[in-house]
């Protein structure tokens, strides 16, 4: 589905991605794990159109998408809830979501419906301001309005950021539905456990570089990933 | 007797005291250089009349200012809960009123009745000139500068350029210019309209296409260079403009279609009622557009462009609408101007301009258009009066000092504007409360 091959990001004289390849299928839970500084940002800033990159391309359903601009992603099917959220703190929940089909035609009422039945606590605060959420309702605002757009690829950036473990444990369940519901998750984490836990594959990056890649299941075991993100001592 | 002074009622009492002597010695008598201090010494001791009542000495007048100062603050500190509260509770019913649509539109139906009748019934020919000229272009231009700054959240400091661009337009399909006119023949200022308006939304689409990548500050900057260099132009192209000396005669329109024949002459009125009419029409089109799919895509931009881009806008596009449309409403201002006055010069498009329509915008309350239209007709009102009849010792330069006080007071007082959009109140109340950041236009950064 999407195919990321040899991706050199630089700001200006630093380079932050060293010729990234990797690939997300349809379907799938897709985790790229990684330290502070890693490139895992910037990996998804790539990808959202936000940072072009130098060098290698980006194929999204067979078509090369390496020069696309950020606005123009979700008329592809590629939806982005950005790092921090960013919601639109002075519009309503409805409103929030109103702005997630802002590239669709005709009714949305139906998409509406089904994300208020996805996240309750969203139609209890429909005519609430973004910016007077919870940090876990702004999370799930942002999801929410991300997937107002139709995506089929949904790109989520540290969703777990600051939030309580109890919210934590809700909104990967919620990314485990979306899944399950047809659209396919590429998520950033720095909470390794927890989204190798929901993934079905998973990479790794240190340095700008992805040092190893494998099956969840195996990520979960791998000495070298409970050393270092787990933080257990092998 | 540290504790005493330290007490914030004697503070206070203090700071406004010296705040006073200080405008004392700045509206004072100047020195010379013989006697450098008398200037000094004379802000106190000069005879002044006291509110015209009896005649004493200037720090009497001063001091009896500062303690009626001071006496309403401290009230102020102590009670001003319970005022503010009595004021929302008598202006509570008149409030949700006006919330309700059909209260709106019919207060707007009684209020356009007012301004129709108006010229009938101040018939003073300053009043009536100053209410085509200073009032009526000024309420347009508020209203197109509010597509730019509040609406779209862009602070655009060259707006004055539109406007002469729309008047140099029209000066030169009308023949006025020293070049041959657009078509050949010397068209009458109606055609000069869409003509302007086209020119201004193209030059607006020129100059914000590669600069509104840019924001804040650096936005501002560029804007404010355009103003200059389309000024120098006017100024300059002696071949073209007609340089400092103005251009020519620029005819008034008129309708000759069969029977129908009129002229609009040098009266104002029939101005009055022309502009008006556009008025009303960009009225009704900014209001559709406010929420419109547009309006909506303005919004989110102004509030969080990543999060805008990442839900699939093009911030560049809609920008760059709304550089045009305020600069096509700006264009259609400098025609009326253009028209009416006969002859424009480069001298009447300068920076002042630019920053006078800013303080209508952020006065009457950016992003409401109510609010516009109303902190232009009062500001300019009051400019008007203060030139027509000025009291005492008033020069017009001090114009700047009331106005340059005003926005100061209404900064700390009431920062949403005199008459504020619903959401920008929920903005600057978030960002007061610590929540949000206060608006990009003010402040310059984003989040």
């Amino acid at each position: 589905m999407l195919n990321v091959s040899n991706a050199v990001v630089r700001y200006g004289a630093i380079t932050a991605l060293h010729g990234v390849s990797f690939n997300v299928e349809a379907g799938e839970i897709v985790t790229l794990l990684g330290a502070n500084g890693a490139g895992k940002t910037t990996t998804l800033r790539m990808l959202s159109g936000l940072h072009a990159p130098s060098e290698g391309s980006i194929t999204f359903e067979g078509r090369n998408i390496t020069a696309t601009k950020a606005h123009q992603f979700t008329s592809l099917g590629i939806s982005h809830v950005p790092e921090g959220r960013r919601i639109f703190p002075q519009m309503t929940v409805e409103e929030n979501l109103e702005m997630g089909a802002f590239g669709r035609r005709g009714s949305f009422s139906e998409d509406m419906e089904k994300m208020y039945a996805t996240f309750p606590i969203l139609k209890d605060r429909r005519k609430q301001m973004g910016g007077n959420l919870s940090g876990g309702e702004q999370q799930m605002l942002a999801i929410a309005r991300a997937l107002m757009g139709q995506p089929r690829l949904l790109l989520l950036d540290e969703p777990s950021m600051g939030l309580a473990p109890m919210i934590v444990e809700t909104i990967f369940r919620i990314i485990g539905e979306i899944r399950d519901s047809g659209t396919t998750v590429f998520l950033v984490e720095q909470n390794a456990a927890q989204a190798l836990r929901l993934a079905d594959r998973g990479y790794v990056m240190e340095n700008g570089r992805i040092v190893f890649s494998d099956s969840a299941a195996k990520l979960l075991t791998d000495e070298r990933v409970r050393a270092v993100y787990l933080g257990e001592a092998v | 007797m540290r504790a005493f002074l330290r007490r914030p009622i004697v503070r206070r009492f203090f700071m406004i005291g010296a705040a006073m002597a200080a405008l004392e010695v700045m509206t004072g008598p100047p020195g010379s250089t013989e006697a450098p201090t008398a200037g000094f010494a004379g802000s106190f001791t000069q005879p002044s009349p006291f509110f015209g009542l009896f005649s004493t000495v200037r720090w009497v007048v001063f001091l009896f200012l500062a303690v009626v100062i001071w006496a309403i603050v401290t009230l102020w500190s102590i009670q001003g809960a319970a005022i503010k509260r009595s004021v929302t509770t008598v202006t509570a019913v008149p409030r949700a009123a006006t919330q309700r649509k059909s209260v709106r539109r019919g207060l707007g139906v009684v209020l356009l009745i007012v301004a129709l009748i108006l010229p009938h019934v101040i018939t003073d020919p300053f009043w009536q000139a100053a209410m085509v000229e200073q009032i009526a272009v000024y309420v347009l231009l508020a209203m197109g500068l509010n597509v730019v700054v509040g609406f779209a959240g862009l602070l655009d400091l060259g707006f004055v350029a539109f406007y002469a661009i729309g008047a140099y337009t029209t000066a030169w399909v009308t023949g006025a210019l020293p070049t041959p006119p657009l078509f050949g023949v010397d068209l009458n200022p109606f055609f000069a309209i869409p003509i302007a308006i086209a020119i201004a939304m193209l030059s607006g689409v020129l100059l914000g296409a590669p600069t509104l990548r840019l924001r804040g500050d650096y936005l501002a900057i560029v804007t404010l260079g355009f103003g200059e260099i389309i000024t120098i132009f006017a100024n300059n192209l002696y071949g073209i403009t007609g340089g400092s000396q103005g251009t020519g005669v620029i005819p008034h329109p008129s309708i000759d279609l069969g029977p129908l024949h009129y002229v609009w002459g040098l009266t104002p009125v029939p101005y009055y009622y022309l502009t008006i009419v556009f008025v009303v029409i960009f009225l009704i089109a900014f209001s559709l557009l406010e929420h419109s799919r547009v309006g909506r895509a303005w919004t989110a931009i102004r509030e969080d462009e990543v999060a805008a881009e990442s839900v699939g806008i093009n911030p560049l596009k809609y920008k760059v609408m709304a550089f045009a449309i305020g600069a096509s409403t700006a264009g259609f201002a400098g025609v009326v101007t253009a028209s009416q006055s006969n002859n424009i010069f480069p001298s009447s498009f300068t920076l002042f301009f630019s920053i006078n329509i800013l303080v209508l915008v952020i006065f009457g309350g950016m992003g409401s258009i109510a609010g516009v239209v109303l902190g232009a007709v009062l500001i300019q009102t009051v400019s008007m009066y203060l030139l027509h009849s000025p009291p005492a010792g008033y020069q017009s330069a001090d114009l700047y000092i009331y106005l340059g006080a005003l926005l100061i007071l209404m900064m700390i007082f009431r920062p949403v504007g005199v008459l504020p959009s619903r959401r920008r109140k929920r903005e600057i109340g978030l960002a007061e409360s610590g929540e949000g950041h206060m608006d990009e236009v003010l402040t310059g950064d984003t989040p």
